[in-house]
């Protein structure tokens, strides 16, 4: 699995996802914002961190980068896109996803662990999970907060697209579990055609047991998985 | 050496005795920089020597004493003077670490003053060669019921977290005390620790006559001019009217300054690299010069500016953050813009290394500042003062405590308290503030006796803590600093980690009055005896003297940052119970110590007593003694006893990260009342516990190491509630209702509903 990661000034969680992938046997590269190529590869992934300072908003300068114009080619062309945290931020200022990722309800910064549901395992990201499995993996973010008008929220939920929920340990999606004010709860989403993901939380800091937890290594393979053997799901 | 005359500049003031003294130099410093340059200095070399002769950068009335402390050790590379100390961890690899004081800024202006502080020691490794990759903050404030308070800590967290978060450092620890003695004075001190390869140390060294010297990053502003001398005077009702002395910081741009650095220094381009932090272009480039042996000329049109006619004063000594000083090798500029134009930063020859030793700057064809360097950096006056005991702490400090009811009947109520106490409730409402967890190497977060971050070349482990318990240091400044030390090498120990080193920050008040003179010479002879003992040698730090408001000094308050590795991850320990059934051991003697005890200012509202003795050689044999159990596997946890006493520690143990919770069933033999038996905070104590069939080993370990160590107990579970019994009294208390208060104190306090 050849996964370009993608730097922009300001990304912190490109280093961490390209450990991530050469950890699970995949062969990452790096990508700069500046590129207009992405070359020949298999996957692409935009880190974590703050492009450009987050100045004007999370991801929104980010998304008019010259290389977003070759990951929406990659993306309209069916190519599995996965943005984590500030990533997910761009993907939704480049319309590649619905909503929007607002400030925290707390209007804090929000670092802590928390615990996800696995809504729909039957897609090219999350099929290695059992469906409605807890995960716990840690969220750090000020702009966490997922909001989308009704419309857009129902066509989400009626197809399906939310992918994972915040939930207590339960797996009951409470206000409490809910860490930034998320609507319904949301940590993260799917685009109509299944290819490109946006979440908040951060798999690629779940990877290993000594980091507290394993639970973003299936999302992952499942990727893994989906390459060597691209049968629909 | 003959120095030459700089021209008079039209517009500069004549200099009078006023405004020698505007400068903060004393009439007699201002005759010795007649004699050095022969001459009288001009208006711009007086604000030269007068940013570089502060407190703040010359260091003057506290190097002397600091000559004391231990220094060297086989494992040190790089002691104090440079940017950062520097320690061989094994493999190749080195460990770059320094702390840093920002307590004047955030005082004014809580957010920009935290986050610059943290940007500052960020940029004091990377210019070593050295990534980034921890960050820890020890912090001091008054009474959170004061609304000036609240806004200076929520202020100072978010500026700490804002800055580190934006960067990518994870923070891993640190420390916060509230107490009415920090009320107008907060102390922000910031830690970074950095992780190179051993060949890839750099210097702050300005070599090879001719190379460039590049200004890399933001352009240089009117803010923060004089913030090193603003840092060396007391505060004062009139602070507020320095707000803009304060710097503003951009993370991003430090970010860019980070990844860009580094690709320099790894390029082989440049020979040298300096932050612009306190004087700015002044200190970095006479710093460089100085250390180099050669001489740096600055020509002050070529500098970007991004006002409209600065004066070379204003350009020389601004403090403008995210700015760099590189001496780029002659050929070489052309390679080195390229490697920052990538990054989006510029990059700007603003002059050249020279071989007369002299710090020039020249305006036009206009010599307007030529010092030799070495004046500015070697030559700063220093002093040793008056020092004398203040009256009023001696009778605070032999206070008779003997009247106090230590068989009370409520210690239930008291526990809650203590409990309750932000200097003891739970952090996690300003680490949730922090990412913890970027760069994926964090294994034991915020919350632990200390934060830990793997290497992925091998095993090992960085451990790191940041200690000091301000009131023991003021009731007795030698015990107090002592104990500072000895409490951060419990700490490492606890997780597993062997003290290697430490970087130390001196917040002291007005040294100039003998009764803080006192306090700091008593304090680092304390911690150069820990030091040296414990063979922890001090690679650098920093000193904060005039931290006092209205005249009403801080405590003074020497914070000990103490690194320390982990030889093998397998071993780490946490301070957490583990499961029910397992054994609960003490290690170390409980006393009947109570002055200076939290216990003491949250009951009776005092703070008096002679500090807990501290017996350093049984602390070095506790170390050593808890090191072998755990690299042996025996433990299931160890946590350092500190405020709150036994009572305390054994809460934090069963609360745990809240998701994992215990009881507690304790049975104490010891002949001694249970306010002290609870709630002392006697020295060199560790609480362990292990699984049930390893007891009989652990006794036998601390009895070879000389320890004194009692089975007092087991874990359980925590519908089983937390039981303590003593010979005279006992506490028993739901796990529910403790874990209620020490979650949601600091929360509630802050005004926030504690969410999950």
């Amino acid at each position: 699995m050849k996964v370009a990661i993608v730097t922009f000034p300001g990304s912190n969680c490109d280093y961490d996802l390209y450990k991530c992938v050469q950890f699970i046997g995949g062969s990452p590269e790096f990508r700069w914002h500046q590129d207009s190529s992405l070359g020949n590869v298999d996957v692409v992934m935009l880190p974590g961190g703050f492009s450009y300072g987050d100045y004007l908003r999370a991801g929104a300068i980010a998304s008019m980068s010259p290389i977003m114009e070759a990951v929406q080619i990659f993306a309209n062309s069916g190519g599995p896109v996965l943005g984590i945290c500030n990533g997910f931020q761009m993907l939704c200022e480049a319309n590649l996803l619905p909503g929007a990722l607002l400030r925290n309800e707390s209007l804090l910064f929000s670092s802590k662990e928390v615990i996800l549901r696995v809504e729909n395992n039957s897609s090219i990201f999350t099929k290695s999970y059992e469906h409605h499995k807890t995960l716990r993996m840690p969220i750090a973010h000020a702009e966490g907060n997922y909001y989308a008008d009704q419309e857009a929220l129902d066509q989400l939920e009626k197809e399906g697209r939310v992918m994972f929920r915040y939930a207590n340990q339960s797996g009951e999606t409470t206000i409490e579990s809910n860490p930034n004010g998320s609507v319904n709860n949301i940590a993260g989403i799917i685009n109509t055609h299944g290819n490109v993901m946006g979440m908040m939380p951060h798999p690629e800091r779940a990877v290993e047991s000594v980091l507290g937890s394993v639970d973003g290594l299936d999302l992952f393979k499942s990727l893994l998985a989906h390459i060597v053997d691209p049968r629909p799901v | 050496m003959n120095v030459p005359s700089p021209q008079p500049r039209v517009g500069d003031p004549t200099i009078t005795p006023e405004l020698v003294s505007e400068h903060g130099l004393s009439s007699s410093e201002y005759e010795k920089i007649k004699e050095i340059l022969h001459r009288e200095p001009s208006f711009t070399e007086l604000g030269v020597f007068s940013a570089m002769w502060s407190e703040h950068c010359g260091y003057k009335n506290s190097k002397r004493m600091l000559k004391l402390l231990p220094t060297k050790a086989p494992w040190v590379i790089q002691g104090p003077g440079e940017n950062a100390g520097v320690i061989d961890i094994g493999d190749d690899l080195a460990l770059v670490f320094k702390i840093e004081s920002h307590n004047h800024p955030s005082a004014v202006e809580p957010y920009q003053g935290a986050a610059t502080g943290v940007g500052g020691i960020l940029r004091d490794i990377f210019t070593m060669g050295a990534r980034p990759i921890a960050v820890l903050d020890s912090l001091r404030f008054g009474d959170l019921n004061s609304g000036r308070v609240r806004y200076l800590f929520s202020g100072v967290v978010k500026g700490v977290g804002d800055y580190g978060n934006c960067v990518g450092i994870p923070n891993i620890g640190g420390e916060v005390f509230f107490d009415k003695g920090y009320e107008g004075n907060p102390i922000v001190n910031a830690m970074c620790l950095g992780l190179m390869k051993k060949d890839s140390l750099i210097k702050g060294e300005a070599e090879g006559v001719g190379n460039l010297l590049v200004a890399v990053g933001t352009a240089t502003g009117r803010d923060g001019i004089h913030g090193a001398t603003f840092a060396s005077e007391e505060l004062t009702e009139d602070s507020q009217a320095s707000r803009p002395q304060v710097q503003v910081g951009d993370p991003f741009t430090e970010k860019l300054l980070l990844e860009a650095s580094l690709e320099l220094i790894h390029s082989g381009y440049i020979t040298g690299i300096q932050d612009m932090g306190a004087a700015g272009i002044t200190s970095s480039a006479s710093e460089m010069g100085g250390r180099s042996g050669n001489g740096v000329e600055i020509n002050i049109d070529s500098v970007p500016v991004r006002e409209p006619n600065m004066t070379p004063y204003e350009i020389l000594l601004s403090e403008s953050q995210e700015r760099m000083l590189v001496v780029v090798k002659t050929g070489h500029m052309k390679d080195v813009k390229n490697i920052l134009t990538k990054w989006e930063l510029e990059a700007d020859e603003i002059g050249r290394v020279t071989d007369d030793g002299l710090f020039r700057v020249t305006e036009g064809d206009q010599t307007v500042v030529a010092i030799p360097c070495l004046a500015l950096t070697e030559d700063c006056p220093t002093y040793e003062r008056e020092g004398e005991e203040s009256v009023q702490i001696k009778d605070l400090r032999s206070r008779d405590l003997s009247d106090l009811d230590t068989k009370p009947s409520n210690c239930e109520e008291i526990f809650l308290g203590l409990l309750g106490s932000p200097n003891i409730s739970s952090k996690r409402w300003i680490y949730r503030q922090y990412d913890t967890t970027v760069r994926t190497n964090t294994i034991l977060k915020p919350g632990a006796d200390a934060g830990v971050v793997r290497l992925r070349e091998n095993n090992k482990a960085i451990a790191a803590t940041t200690d000091c318990n301000g009131r023991y240091v003021y009731l007795n400044p030698r015990t107090g600093a002592k104990a500072a030390v000895a409490e951060a090498a419990r700490n490492l120990v606890c997780v597993g980690a062997l003290p290697m080193a430490v970087t130390n920050n001196l917040n002291f008040g007005n040294p100039l009055k003998p009764e803080i003179y006192y306090q700091f010479r008593e304090a680092v002879l304390g911690m150069s005896e820990a030091c040296k003992l414990f063979e922890t040698p001090v690679t650098g730090g920093n000193v904060s003297f005039y931290n006092e408001t209205s005249s009403t000094p801080i405590y003074p308050t020497p914070v000990i940052g103490m690194v320390g590795i982990i030889e093998d991850t397998a071993n780490m320990t946490s301070p957490l119970f583990h499961k029910p059934g397992d054994s609960i051991l003490l290690l170390g003697n409980n006393t009947d110590e109570l002055g200076g005890s939290e216990y003491l200012y949250v009951v009776e509202d005092l703070v008096a007593g002679e500090p807990p003795e501290v017996d350093l050689l049984a602390e070095r044999q506790l170390q050593h003694c808890v090191l072998a159990m755990i690299s042996e596997g025996m433990l299931q946890s160890a946590h350092d006893l500190s405020e709150g006493g036994l009572a305390c520690a054994l809460a934090e143990s069963a609360l745990g990260n809240k998701s994992n919770q215990h009881g507690v069933d304790i049975i104490l033999q010891d002949r001694l009342d249970p306010i002290p038996l609870f709630f002392g905070e006697a020295q060199g104590r560790i609480l362990i516990s292990c699984d049930q069939s390893s007891s009989s080993r652990v006794l036998q370990v601390a009895k070879n190491h000389g320890v004194p160590c009692h089975e007092i107990g087991e874990v359980v579970s925590p519908s089983d509630g937390f039981k303590i019994a003593g010979r005279t009294g006992s506490l028993e208390i739901e796990i529910e209702k403790m874990s209620d208060i020490f979650f949601n104190s600091l929360p509630s306090l802050m005004g926030k509903a504690n969410k999950s």
